[in-house]
């Protein structure tokens, strides 16, 4: 069993970059995460050798994420939602490059400035490109700060895998929470890298190339092909999911990080009052369980989707159930969080007709 | 009907004794796609002789920009990286700090350090960054066939100053050398031009010099080339050097700007 503390949501995931042997971080700070930077700047270079840079800007950020990368070490960016924004252009480009690294969201509520409250607004954003071009993150969703910690790692595990980009889509509530959370034991920062990365080109050997630059069609064309293989082989291998109560499920709550947790809790609070409800807690969003929700569908009465947006996810559950059962949608928005019992109160308003 | 005559060439005769003349073996044989009489290319041939001569060739990392010298990956037989517009010096600073002992430099032209660039370049230099950043500036928009370009020169035709560029509206042009070079952080920081083979021969020493301050740790070095844009700016080759010496050199001397020690 690894160490156990209790720490904040963010203070946990920055020690979860320490221990997981990161090389570097790029970072510009923005709330509510800035608690990443601030806490790797007092701790990691110190323990591990690791880089912790203050760029200028998230547009920076992200371009040294790509640089370093490129060097086959494992790095590392965090913001939050409008310094995601900024970054696009550059997440497009290190998804292009077949670049490994992680990129962890910290989401507040928007859209523009917005709000420094928690939000799950930036669901499109990190599912469906976000960047241009055809591509896609392989998105990690924590619901506690257990999994802020176990994400990182599994983060890059997945990232290093396929060489492509990983996020951890958190929100400022996972961000902000104190918990109980077990620590995995550091892992040594590595000291042989990748055959692809840029270190300087060996004697007897081809040099390196990092770039998403293709200008032929014909090979731009096949680079997409490959990319789109990569993507439909983490379709089938890499999703997860949680699910509870389902055995007898009339009816299924639903969500992702935060709006899975109201969810539960509200479940329990359906089960205490005698009805029936399972939940299904995507804790990958890309790739999405489609078919978890497939199998469900046709043995209950209806999906209730919770989420801290205006109703974004909930249209990849609509598109992997169809007419087989009915989905209802309950969402807060702006960095406004929704308690369970008003969940209950939609549910039986909307399934029972219970005013 | 060619008059041109094809003479063959006997191996036996070409001897290491008769060569006064070779390209660097860190220049790939790659066609290069630059205009005829573009400063690229021999900037390019510069710096891999450089490299050549600090045998270095296993230890350095190239970022290209995007502009003209985007492709400047498919000339240079080392590692390199291709960056977001405006973004190599990010780039080239991760890189340099992933791998203190190897050596990096970013090479661009004047929109992508001085225009949408301009605040990586700064902080970067802030930084004393230790690395090397080759700047070409011919103050104009190149692949993209002849927009103003932030170094554009006042009262300058471009496509997208037909009347000529009008301080008044458009800013003036920046000198990114003498900017840079207030910043405690930069070590060296020198302008050049390749026009003519006096600058040329100047130019190679001045590239050797940065990255021998690499080498020491020295910090951030920026070496600005002067450089022509014959295609754009509408001119021949010929008449795009006169350009550099009687117009581009007035506005942007050449000379060393900052120097270890000096001012």
């Amino acid at each position: 069993m690894g160490e156990i503390r209790l720490m904040k949501g963010n203070e946990a995931l920055a020690e979860a970059l320490i221990r997981v042997g990161c090389d570097g971080y790029f970072g510009y700070p923005i709330t509510p995460q800035s608690e990443v930077i601030e806490y790797l700047s007092k701790e990691a270079t110190n323990r591990t050798g690791m880089v912790v840079l203050q760029a200028e800007s998230e547009v920076s950020s992200i371009n040294m994420l790509y640089g370093a990368a490129g060097t086959g070490r494992r790095v590392v960016t965090t913001s939050s939602s409008p310094g995601i924004s900024l970054m696009q252009e550059g997440i497009s480009y290190i998804a292009g490059a077949e670049l490994p690294c992680l990129v962890v969201n910290v989401m507040r509520g928007g859209p523009g400035l917005g709000t420094i409250q928690p939000s799950q607004s930036d669901y499109f954003q990190a599912t469906k490109g976000g960047g241009h071009g055809d591509y896609h993150l392989i998105v990690l969703t924590p619901y506690n700060v257990q999994e802020m910690v176990d994400f990182v790692k599994l983060g890059f595990e997945l990232s290093e895998k396929y060489r492509v980009p990983a996020m951890v889509l958190a929100d400022g509530a996972m961000g902000q929470m104190m918990e109980k959370v077990e620590l995995f034991d550091q892992i040594p920062r590595r000291t042989e890298f990748p055959e692809w990365a840029t270190t300087g080109k060996p004697h007897d050997k081809e040099r390196r190339i990092v770039t998403s630059l293709f200008i032929e069609p014909e090979v731009m064309e096949q680079v997409n092909l490959r990319l789109q293989a990569k993507y439909r082989q983490i379709e089938a291998e890499e999703t997860r999911f949680q699910t509870m109560n389902l055995e007898d499920a009339e009816y299924v709550f639903t969500g992702f990080g935060l709006g899975s947790r109201i969810a539960m809790k509200a479940m329990e609070l359906a089960r205490e009052k005698g009805y029936k409800v399972g939940l299904i807690r995507p804790q990958t969003v890309y790739p999405f369980p489609y078919a978890i929700y497939r199998e469900t569908a046709p043995k209950i009465k209806g999906i209730l989707d919770i989420e801290m947006n205006s109703g974004q996810m909930v249209e990849d559950v609509r598109l992997a159930v169809g007419d087989k059962t009915r989905v209802e949608f309950y969402g807060r928005m702006g960095g406004m969080i929704a308690d369970p019992e008003s969940v209950l109160k939609h549910f039986e308003k909307v399934y029972l007709g219970v005013e | 009907m060619s008059n041109l005559v094809e003479v063959p060439v006997n191996p036996e005769v070409v001897q290491d004794q008769f060569v006064v003349y070779k390209k660097p073996k860190t220049l790939t044989d790659k066609p290069l796609h630059y205009c005829p009489g573009c400063a690229h290319g021999v900037v390019h041939k510069l710096l891999m002789e450089v490299v050549d001569e600090m045998d270095i060739q296993d230890k350095i990392i190239g970022v290209a920009p995007v502009g003209c010298s985007v492709f400047a990956y498919d000339y240079m037989n080392i590692d390199m990286q291709e960056a977001a517009h405006g973004r190599a010096c990010a780039v080239g600073t991760a890189i340099k700090r992933m791998m203190p002992d190897k050596f990096v430099f970013t090479y661009q032209g004047d929109g992508d350090l001085a225009a949408i660039g301009i605040a990586e370049t700064i902080h970067a230099a802030n930084r004393g960054e230790n690395m090397l950043v080759v700047f070409i500036n011919n103050a104009v928009y190149g692949m993209t066939s002849g927009q103003m370009a932030p170094t554009t020169l006042p009262d300058m035709v471009t496509t997208t100053t037909p009347f000529g560029r009008d301080v008044k509206t458009m800013g003036y042009p920046l000198r990114m050398s003498e900017l840079l070079a207030q910043l405690p952080a930069t070590y060296y920081i020198t302008r050049q031009s390749v026009h003519n083979a006096v600058s040329v021969r100047k130019a190679k020493k001045a590239l050797r010099q940065a990255l021998e301050y690499q080498k020491e740790g020295k910090g951030f070095c920026m070496v600005e080339f002067v450089g022509n844009c014959p295609s754009n700016w509408r001119m021949t080759p010929l008449e795009s050097q006169k350009f550099v010496e009687e117009k581009m050199t007035q506005y942007y001397v050449v000379g060393d700007v900052k120097v270890p020690g000096g001012k």
